[in-house]
């Protein structure tokens, strides 16, 4: 319970950095600490494959994708920076003092979510439902990739002259 | 062979994409032409032998479960009726070969993820389709590249991932309520759950992703900058049918079939489906853009349609399915008009047309049809959709609902007719001497979309049994 709290904490200290950020790199890295402890949580929930899959994918790849793309990019200057640290500021001020009063508001209702959970067959493993029950979403998964690839030809490519 | 429907635009985009681009433009406006009138064809003609054959081998190798109702078939004829005039209007409006090529493939993912959006009978399954036609319509949005497509990419795609982090998070509270993700058995497993906090929270949060979705007032923020910024027949798309499908569609399928349509869910309906009408309406009265007022149009129009879901009754059910069907069929025609108002003059400000009826006829004329439609003038289509809306809902008891949306259609006569004088009517403006009617493919459209809003409106009463 201890362990789990703290993950939590880190995980929202994590996500409100990111966002209040206003380099790109530490905000990669921000969001890789928020996957990272996510992978925590879903292995402490016993769903091994998904922690591998948000470690590796959402951790791993995604920040590197991020950290390339911002290497081609220019950084701002120190009195742009400032601006902009500011108006970040005052953009988003709100978001630790929602996430404080949402959680004070949690411990004063103490809301009842006590409902009987289904017992997750042992035999229907991560694997056999990717590839033998959901046969739909796969071909979804390929197609999203395709749209991707569309996507990224369409807006980024630059036309032959 | 329902499959098909799904599989073979799917090997189509694989298939197509090997071939050379010169090649590849031709070929692929034939072949998603022919799609796009097949599927109207099978879903008009209802072929036994398409319908009733199985494909065993298949589902061997590929397990697809799905069914088949009235409402899954009317959304099925919108696609396809709807894909048909995009990809004439793209060869009208796109003039880069390249360009035109990138539309067809975006236009191919969107067709099969519409189609299956329709067809899935998992509350998964959907929420993947319903992606796989947003991130088409993003890059659809922005595909010039300008400064406004962007921005009204970005919108759509801020407002959308809200809209799926509601959605995935209500998916994963089911699952956990009910074990399994089918429609059958969430519906059987929220039967058995009550009323709980957890429901409640599940079922709003899902619908609150919808809202977005069908960019429903007060959710509609994103709706009129991808409508009036997106290319022409990316906006006709969009307008015609990807809303309704991902947003109107799935609502209505959620609350009727596996939802239930419990008192308060039809109370929150008919509510917000109210003040999008009448949101819509008095925002489309203030523009002077022709594509957004068409938009806040929509949001007004899909405001009916949500009206007639949540009275709930088994008239007011029909009468929001053929709304669906009319307003993707006129609205599709009104922004084919403005794509070719823009393509001659350039611009879509209302400010700088007038009289273009005696340069540009056809657009003039069948723009009439789709704005008294639009209006609910009869004997035309959307008067009876409408008609049959407030009748419903005087019945189940709301009077005030069938007052409200009586009145609100006078709002959006006052709107369109102000168009109509703004863009069409009266003396030709000076300068516009030289603007002819749009090419051949526009025209095209304009006509098809007009005739079908005539005679549906015709033969309604003909074929409709009132008791």
């Amino acid at each position: 319970m201890a362990l789990n709290l703290i993950l939590l904490v880190l995980l929202l200290v994590a996500g409100i950095w990111t966002v209040l950020t206003t380099r790109l790199v530490r905000s990669v890295v921000g969001l890789a600490l928020v996957s990272a402890v996510v992978s925590i949580l879903i292995f402490r929930l016993n769903s091994p494959l998904a922690a591998a899959f948000e470690l590796s994918v959402c951790a791993g790849l995604i920040s590197v994708i991020f950290v390339t793309t911002i290497s081609f990019t220019q950084r701002l200057t120190a009195e742009r920076l400032e601006e902009r640290r500011k108006e970040r500021l005052g953009k988003y001020w709100y978001l630790p003092v929602i996430l404080i009063i949402f959680g004070i508001l949690l411990v004063v209702f103490k809301p009842k979510l006590d409902f009987p959970l289904p017992q997750v067959p042992s035999e229907q493993d991560t694997r056999n439902i990717i590839w033998h029950m959901r046969h739909v979403d796969l071909l979804g998964q390929i197609l999203i990739i395709l749209a991707g690839v569309f996507g990224v030809v369409i807006l980024f490519k630059e036309p032959k002259k | 062979m329902v499959p098909l429907f799904v599989l073979i635009p799917f090997f189509s985009i694989i298939i197509l994409n090997l071939f050379p681009k010169k090649l590849m433009q031709h070929l692929s406006f034939v072949w998603l032409g022919f799609l796009s009138l097949a599927q109207v064809y099978l879903v008009a003609a209802r072929p036994v032998w398409f319908w009733d054959t199985k494909l065993e081998l298949w589902n061997l190798l590929f397990s697809f479960r799905y069914s088949v109702d009235v409402i899954t078939l009317v959304m099925l004829l919108c696609i396809g009726i709807v894909v048909f005039i995009s990809l004439l209007a793209s060869r009208a409006m796109i003039s880069d070969v390249h360009q035109r090529v990138n539309f067809k493939n975006l236009l191919l993912v969107s067709l099969i993820g519409m189609n299956a959006t329709v067809l899935v009978t998992d509350v998964f399954s959907l929420y993947v389709f319903i992606e796989i036609t947003a991130v088409s319509s993003y890059i659809m949005i922005a595909m010039n590249k300008d400064r406004l497509g962007l921005e009204g990419a970005f919108k759509y795609l801020i407002l959308s991932a809200i809209a799926t982090v509601m959605m995935l998070v209500a998916i994963s509270l089911l699952l956990l309520l009910t074990g399994n993700t089918s429609f059958e058995a969430v519906g059987a497993g929220l039967a058995g759950a009550g009323n709980s906090l957890f429901v409640r929270v599940s079922i709003g949060l899902f619908l609150c992703g919808l809202f977005i979705k069908s960019g429903l007032v007060p959710f509609h923020g994103w709706l009129p900058d991808a409508y009036s910024a997106a290319p022409a027949p990316a906006s006709i798309l969009l307008a015609g049918i990807v809303t309704k499908v991902s947003g109107v569609y799935v609502l209505m399928r959620l609350a009727i079939s596996v939802f239930g349509l419990t008192p308060s869910v039809q109370a929150l309906l008919m509510f917000i489906g109210a003040v999008s009408i009448i949101i819509g309406a008095v925002a489309a009265l203030t523009q002077t853009d022709f594509k957004r007022m068409l938009a806040y149009s929509s949001i007004s129009q899909i405001g009916y349609i949500i009206l007639g879901v949540g009275c709930g009754t088994k008239l007011a059910l029909i009468g929001a399915v053929f709304h669906l069907f009319n307003h993707a069929i006129f609205k599709s025609l009104l922004f084919v008009n403005a794509a070719s108002v823009e393509k001659e003059l350039g611009t879509t400000d209302m400010d700088k047309m007038g009289g273009l009826t005696q340069r540009m006829p056809v657009t003039g004329i069948t723009s009439v049809i789709g704005l008294l439609s639009t209006a609910g003038i009869p004997p035309l289509s959307g008067f009876w959709s409408k008609f049959i809306i407030i009748i419903a809902l005087w019945q189940a008891g709301n009077f005030g609902y069938a007052a409200f949306a009586l009145l609100a259609s006078i709002i959006t006569l006052a709107y369109f007719l102000s168009m109509q004088r703004k863009v069409f009517f009266g003396k030709l403006r000076s300068g516009l001497e030289n603007i002819k009617e749009s090419s051949m493919g526009l025209i095209v459209s304009q006509a098809v979309l007009a005739i079908i809003t005539l005679v549906v409106g015709l033969i309604f009463p003909l074929v409709i049994s009132w008791r």
